[in-house]
């Protein structure tokens, strides 16, 4: 695939490394030209000096046939307009925008930028996983979808403990993609009983999290 | 009529004193304290010291009563940024956004946003004076520069 990434910081550097690594095509556009010739040296004739925010660098950069353009500098105003121009110029099949303030997560969506990435957040979700009390790991979310992959551990005392799978209440539109019980994986029918050790991968829409959660742990 | 204006520069003090003179209700933000300098002394708006991109400084400013809702910062970008937020997320009708690089004030007018560029619009009133235009630019200079004389007001007198 071909990636045209904007901001050649710590992220973008590293992305590019990586997405290369991994046998994949890409332009990297960085507008300091001390950065550019740096990067230049480290990962080859990648990298394009001028500023990603305006739309004839993106032409430049081949926008035009990029399968995506990732926007990571760490101004959201600027990360903002670099994947709006890149829908209107280059008509991009997907933009995906670094927001360095969360909150910034809800303004990107109302203005038309659909995939976010927030360092803050994913921090979040690391710690979450991280606590040892809770059973509950939201793992990944889906690509474009509005959904996401919870994986939830059925701890003792809980109204999923003992319930069948149709019996749990879960919000419309989840679905218990299978069950983990004892290092095998089980189909997850309407009539399967849940024990208290299971491991439950659910795909539910994000906004129903918490519900999720109400439904497998009160 | 309610105005919000994002930016405090030369361009944003200037507009908000006219404003404020014409009897509107004004509030104007920056981020920088120093930049409410450029106020007229007798500016009697209100003044928020914030980011104009933040959901939570534009609702203090007063974003959701606002009738009329500009964005004169130095950047492209904020100025972009804030004034889709407005027209988007707080349906603001009338807003506009200063975009210096012509080619972006022309993407997003085409998206429907009102930009004007300070670039395109001088370097046309330029091209016009210099062509002698006896429309464009003498009717356009004269309101500017009776503005221009109402800010600066009198000078002092000679000294004996």
């Amino acid at each position: 695939m071909y990636f045209v990434i904007a901001g050649g910081g710590q992220v973008g550097f590293h992305l590019s490394q990586a997405l290369l690594e991994s046998g994949h095509e890409i332009m990297l556009i960085e507008s300091d030209r001390r950065r550019a010739q740096w990067i230049e040296e480290q990962l080859g004739s990648i990298v394009i000096n001028a500023p990603a925010d305006e739309g004839r660098s993106q032409v430049e950069a081949g926008c035009a046939r990029a399968d995506a353009v990732i926007a990571v500098t760490g101004d959201d105003a600027k990360n903002l307009v670099i994947c709006q121009l890149a829908k209107y110029k280059c008509h991009a099949p997907r933009v995906i925008a670094r927001v360095n303030n969360p909150k910034n997560e809800i303004v990107f969506k109302a203005l038309g930028i659909d995939e976010t990435v927030s360092s803050t957040r994913v921090l979040m979700a690391v710690i979450e996983q991280e606590l040892p009390s809770s059973g509950f790991l939201p793992l990944m979310p889906l690509t474009g979808s509005h959904l996401e992959l919870i994986e939830a551990e059925i701890a003792p005392a809980t109204p999923a403990a003992g319930k069948d799978v149709r019996d749990l209440g879960l919000p419309d539109g989840s679905l218990i993609g299978g069950i983990v019980r004892a290092g095998k994986i089980l189909h997850a029918h309407g009539d399967t009983a849940l024990e208290v050790g299971d491991r439950v991968i659910v795909f539910a829409p994000t906004a129903d999290e918490g519900e999720v959660r109400k439904a497998l742990f009160g | 009529m309610n105005v919000v204006i994002i930016g405090c520069g030369r361009v944003g003090a200037a507009l908000a004193g006219l404003l404020d003179t014409a009897g509107d209700t004004v509030t104007i933000v920056d981020l920088d304290r120093a930049a409410f300098l450029h106020l007229p002394r007798e500016f009697k708006g209100t003044t928020l010291l914030g980011d104009g991109t933040d959901l939570d400084v534009l609702r203090q400013a007063g974003v959701e009563r606002a009738d009329t809702f500009l964005t004169l910062t130095q950047g492209d970008n904020r100025n972009i940024m804030a004034a889709q937020i407005a027209a988007k997320i707080f349906g603001i009708k009338k807003v506009i956004a200063k975009v210096n690089d012509p080619i972006r004030a022309y993407t997003y007018r085409k998206q429907g946003l009102e930009t004007f560029s300070r670039t395109s619009i001088l370097a046309t009133l330029l091209q016009a004076l210099i062509a002698g235009s006896t429309t464009l630019g003498p009717n356009l200079m004269a309101a500017a520069m009776s503005h221009e004389a109402a800010m600066s007001g009198e000078d002092l007198p000679e000294r004996a």
